[in-house]
């Protein structure tokens, strides 16, 4: 890529941070050229973004009707899903599964829920219940 | 024993920008191109039984710690590296190793790392980062996918580095034993890129190398008979790790093409000079190959997406990137 053609988007993913790029100077040496990002790469980023959005929201909206546990939500809210969460608890994916009953989640020992809430990054009183609004921090 | 004071960069990717700041920290002069293309890393590989966020991995390099290990074994470097079974013993011994004035690679998570845009915080466990000090409660970190150095709290450093799951980093740390003063590049450099051109070419395995390239080709141009909210999140997926994750640009090929523009200056072959333009026009490609991904994740739902155009695009992207290995092998 010449160094003239490197995009300078301004993409929003990047909170306008660079990124480096190589690319090839009038000479045609190699350079790194600071970029503040790509549309194709922005869209594809917030594509990915808009998917766990997505269902975090259903999730809120079935913890909200009482079908399933605040855990779920949680879950997608912290961009993970079944697989990732399963690993950083080292827990199997039907135990967890079954914590995402909403009966089943209220009987959870204090030991439980703090293993959650470790994996999740947020406190034992925000695993229980939902957030006025989504955020990540 | 003084050492110089620790100089941040700028750099592509993370393992080759850490590694190629580490190398100059201790003396020896390594641009991040030259770290990678030596670490003998450059692949690609497709494996849609291993899944990232749902989706198929794909990669345009080898795994993790693969530069760190190429190049100890390509150049003669030794590194001590440790990982941790608890927590709090991965931050005293960073803490020790800070305290004795070195400066320490870390593999982390993203996610958990605050600093990082809250867009491209992924559950992603493989970064690489340099711890160079510590002010009170915060270290100072050298990450070489940031144009400046930037701080962490000890709390959500020591969380970023022992979080679970794939390619869990274990609270990994590693800097330098041994670095060597010389290298013989004009023996080392021919030899690893030929290693390196017939790992492509001549895959056991039709999911690495060239013959991954394929298969994702032939796998996209069955994405028709699939939900399309799928088809579109898979062709979002190969742009995201292809130019998402400092990769330099489609997919480490400039960052290779680099590289074998200044190893060819080194030891003066012409025969690299032009792999290096074949390369860079490889990456290109890439880059076309991307955009037209892009477009047809725009498309609305009235259209139809041309899944066998895009899976052409790709394998022309696989003839063009053979035919440089095949111009790296070839006696002159």
């Amino acid at each position: 890529m010449d160094h003239s053609q490197v995009p300078q988007h301004n993409i929003s993913t990047y909170a306008n941070n660079r990124k480096a790029i190589y690319a090839t100077d009038t000479n045609g040496d190699y350079t790194l050229v600071a970029s503040s990002g790509w549309d194709v790469e922005g869209e594809a980023t917030r594509q990915a973004l808009a998917e766990l959005e997505r269902l975090a929201d259903a999730a809120y909206e079935r913890v909200v009707s009482g079908e399933i546990s605040p855990l779920s939500f949680h879950m997608y809210n912290r961009r993970m899903d079944l697989q990732v969460l399963a690993e950083s608890t080292g827990l199997f994916k039907w135990r967890i599964r079954r914590h995402f009953r909403p009966h089943i989640f209220a009987r959870l020992s204090e030991k439980m829920l703090a293993l959650y809430a470790d994996a999740l990054g947020i406190s034992t009183e925000e695993l229980g219940g939902l957030p006025e609004q989504r955020s990540l921090r | 024993m003084i050492r110089p004071r620790y100089e941040h960069g700028h750099s592509a990717h993370c393992e080759s920008g850490v590694m190629s700041l580490m190398m100059r920290h201790y003396g020896l002069q390594l641009s991040e191109a030259m770290a990678f293309g030596l670490s003998g890393a450059l692949m690609f590989a497709y494996l849609p039984f291993v899944k990232l966020g749902g989706m198929p991995l794909i990669a345009y390099r080898r795994m993790p710690r693969a530069i760190i290990k190429g190049l100890q074994k390509n150049l003669g470097i030794t590194m001590k590296m440790q990982t941790f079974s608890r927590p709090k013993k991965g931050t005293e011994i960073l803490d020790g190793l800070l305290a004795e004035g070195r400066i320490v690679g870390a593999q982390t998570s993203v996610f958990w790392l605050p600093y990082f845009p809250e867009e491209m915080r992924f559950h992603f466990n493989a970064h690489n980062l340099i711890v160079y000090g510590k002010e009170g409660n915060e270290y100072l970190i050298s990450d070489p996918v940031f144009e400046a150095p930037v701080r962490c709290s000890t709390e959500d450093l020591q969380k970023a580095r022992f979080v679970k799951g794939v390619m869990a980093p274990k609270g990994l740390l590693y800097y330098p034993a041994h670095v060597p003063e010389v290298i013989d590049y004009a023996a080392i450099i021919p030899k690893v890129i030929k290693k390196n051109a017939r790992a492509m070419l001549k895959t056991p395995v039709p999911i690495a190398g060239i013959r991954g390239i394929r298969a994702l080709a032939r796998n996209i141009g069955t994405l028709g008979k699939k939900d399309l909210r799928y088809a579109k999140l898979f062709l979002g997926h190969i742009v995201r790790m292809q130019e998402e994750i400092g990769t330099g640009g489609a997919g480490f090929r400039f960052i290779y093409a680099s590289f074998l523009q200044e190893a060819g200056r080194l030891i003066g072959s012409p025969q690299l000079a032009e792999a290096s333009v074949m390369m860079t026009a490889v990456g290109d490609q890439w880059r076309e190959f991307a955009l037209m991904l892009a477009r047809a994740i725009r498309s609305k739902k009235s259209q139809t997406i041309d899944f066998p155009a895009l899976q052409l695009k790709l394998e022309d992207v696989a003839e063009a990137e053979a035919d440089v290995y095949r111009t790296l092998l070839s006696k002159r």
